[in-house]
């Protein structure tokens, strides 16, 4: 087949679409201090920003997994008056601006907010600590997982269940032994998006949870930040997230081929 | 004994049929796709739940729509052969055996046992380990068959048991199937669409046309009166069983088939009705299969006459009204048979 050739002008803009992604990606690379970037993320702000990542993003991880894995068998698999508004709702993070999703989060769990004063009075308190920032990056990250996993679940092949049934297993032991395996590659790669998104969290978690180093100030909070005192750990600490996910877009490549 | 009474109704299509199954015989349910047989083999698993009708396996009642009794499936003493065999891909062989156990709460050592032996008494101990994606289609079979048969069901269903299979692997694994489900003390319905697979398994045949029964009987019976053009077509054919040595075959009975085919072995054959002569004398000519009998019934079925004829060979033909009166056939009568072996058709057993 003769390989086909574009356009001069789909050339020309295709091009620049190209730069317009890569050019900022040099600009960050140009001015990376690569000598002191190691001793950058040492400093006490980037590390205790670093952990606190970690500990918020996997914790909204796991967070989501507990609640979105359900939800999306239930979006698959029951059939309910409303579920595609429902569904739509809780979709709806995904696209909303998180600033939009802080202050919402705020006036629901906040200490003024409609369920705050009840939340106090059982000794929970969500806003300016980590528990919040937790909620804040769920609340962003999990509809990632959801759809995910609801795909995953759509495009398997139920008569595996069926056969599950018949052997003499309940629907629990069904799900435990047959779906959840079956499932396996999407619920990964679920996971990695939503953990990808609440890593990189920052509208909702400044709005609700606040920015105090060590408790709420999560990586992107720290880059802003840094970049007005320190620009050179806030380009360290941004390398950080660039690589992470350079290695998420890898591990995701993958993600159509597993199979098994 | 199964006594199954079965109504259900999915969007346009709607089944409705009656199937009474004894623990000494092999049903098979027969028919095109789409005339319902997974469907009734679902609602007899307890996939599909009944709108009518009631499900008794000797004196239990598994499911009685008016009276809203339902059995699920996981308490219906019922193994199941899935079409595609439905191994499950993330276990390995043993795994998938042992998986019905599990469930019932054997232990995990005693299930590994118990699998392993099942494994090895279908002949595929030696994949224990291997994952269903590693299995040709002749072992996913034994292994689904075996792990069907750990749970210790009183009902063996099984679901199209060799069309996932190409041509070449077909024969051998009827051949042990029938072994198998020889020794199974139980219950056993095999849903199928290909005749073929049908008389060479089942003692008794239903065939299924459009969610109803349009006939029941044993392979003899609708081979030699079938009821509608449907099943003259789908089964009306003359089917040996023998012992082949290049190209001829031995039958039981003695009489020996000419075929145009040098196989050996054990062979099923069909011949077609309509390849079926008959004279009023000894034909002279070319044909290599010439028998004599008797005309033992003359079924008139509109523009055919299928005639069966008894003596050294048992077999039907079918030809026109016109050529009885003119051959002067009545039941009982003389007549002389012949076939070209260009007709016959041959498969391994």
């Amino acid at each position: 087949m003769r390989p086909e050739r574009p356009p001069l002008l789909f050339a020309f803009l295709a091009a620049i679409g190209v730069a317009f992604v890569v050019l900022p990606l040099v600009g960050l690379l140009s001015r990376a201090p690569w000598e002191t970037a190691l001793s950058d993320l040492g400093t006490p702000e980037a590390a205790t920003a670093l952990r606190l990542s970690f500990v918020v993003s996997l914790a909204a991880t796991a967070l989501a997994l507990v609640l979105g894995v359900p939800l999306a068998w239930v979006y698959a698999r029951v059939q309910f008056r409303g579920r595609d508004v429902v569904r739509a709702l809780t979709t709806l993070p995904m696209i909303l601006p998180p600033v939009v999703g802080g202050v919402a989060l705020l006036f629901a769990f906040g200490r003024r907010g409609l369920f705050g004063p009840a939340l106090d009075a059982i000794g929970i308190h969500l806003p300016f600590t980590t528990a919040g920032a937790v909620l804040a990056a769920t609340f962003v990250a999990m509809p990632f997982l959801v759809l995910t996993v609801e795909a995953g679940l759509r495009s398997m092949d139920r008569r595996y269940e069926d056969a599950a049934r018949t052997l003499g297993a309940g629907r629990w032991l069904v799900f435990r032994r047959v779906t959840l395996p079956l499932i396996a590659p999407s619920v990964f790669a679920g996971a990695v998006l939503c953990w990808a998104r609440a890593l990189g969290e920052f509208g909702a978690t400044i709005t609700f949870a606040g920015n105090l180093p060590g408790t709420t100030q999560t990586l992107p909070l720290a880059v802003y930040i840094a970049l007005e005192t320190r620009p050179e750990v806030a380009i360290a600490l941004s390398l950080v997230l660039l690589g992470l996910a350079l290695a998420i877009l890898v591990v995701m490549r993958d993600r159509y081929l597993r199979a098994f | 004994m199964l006594k199954a009474q079965v109504a259900v109704r999915l969007g346009n299509f709607d089944l409705d049929v009656a199937v009474e199954a004894a623990a000494d015989e092999i049903v098979a349910v027969l028919g095109p796709n789409g005339a319902g047989k997974s469907t009734f083999l679902r609602a007899l698993s307890g996939l599909v739940a009944l709108d009518r009708g009631r499900i008794d396996l000797d004196d239990v009642v598994l499911e009685d729509a008016s009276r809203g009794i339902r059995v699920p499936p996981e308490r219906r003493p019922m193994g199941v052969v899935f079409q595609d065999y439905l191994l499950f891909p993330h276990l390995s062989a043993i795994e998938n055996v042992a998986f019905g156990l599990r469930a019932r709460g054997v232990t995990a050592r005693e299930a590994r046992d118990r699998a392993g032996s099942w494994l090895d008494r279908l002949g595929v101990g030696g994949h224990a380990e291997a994952k269903p994606r590693a299995l040709s289609g002749g072992q996913a079979q034994r292994v689904a068959l075996a792990r069907a048969l750990a749970i210790d069901p009183r009902v063996l269903l099984l679901d199209e048991p060799l069309a996932a299979l190409d041509a070449s692997a077909r024969g051998t694994v009827r051949r042990d199937l029938r072994r198998h489900l020889a020794s199974f003390a139980g219950v056993r319905i095999i849903v199928t669409h290909d005749p073929l697979e049908a008389v060479a398994l089942a003692d008794r045949l239903v065939i299924l046309e459009s969610g109803r029964i349009v006939q029941a009987g044993s392979p003899a019976e609708v081979t030699q009166r079938p009821r509608s053009r449907y099943v003259a077509d789908l089964v009306g054919v003359n089917l040996f069983r023998g012992i082949a040595t290049t190209g001829h075959l031995a039958l039981p009975g003695g009489a020996v088939i000419h075929s145009a085919d040098p196989v050996d072995g054990e062979i099923f054959a069909t011949i077609h009705p309509r390849a079926v002569a008959l004279h009023r004398s000894r034909p002279e000519g070319s044909p290599r299969n010439v028998w004599h009998g008797r005309a033992s019934a003359l079924d008139f079925q509109g523009d055919r006459v299928r005639v069966g004829v008894e003596g050294e060979m048992r077999i039907v033909a079918e030809v026109t009204p016109s050529a009885v009166s003119d051959l002067g056939l009545a039941e009982g009568g003389e007549v002389w048979v012949s076939v070209k072996a260009t007709e016959i058709s041959v498969y391994p057993a």
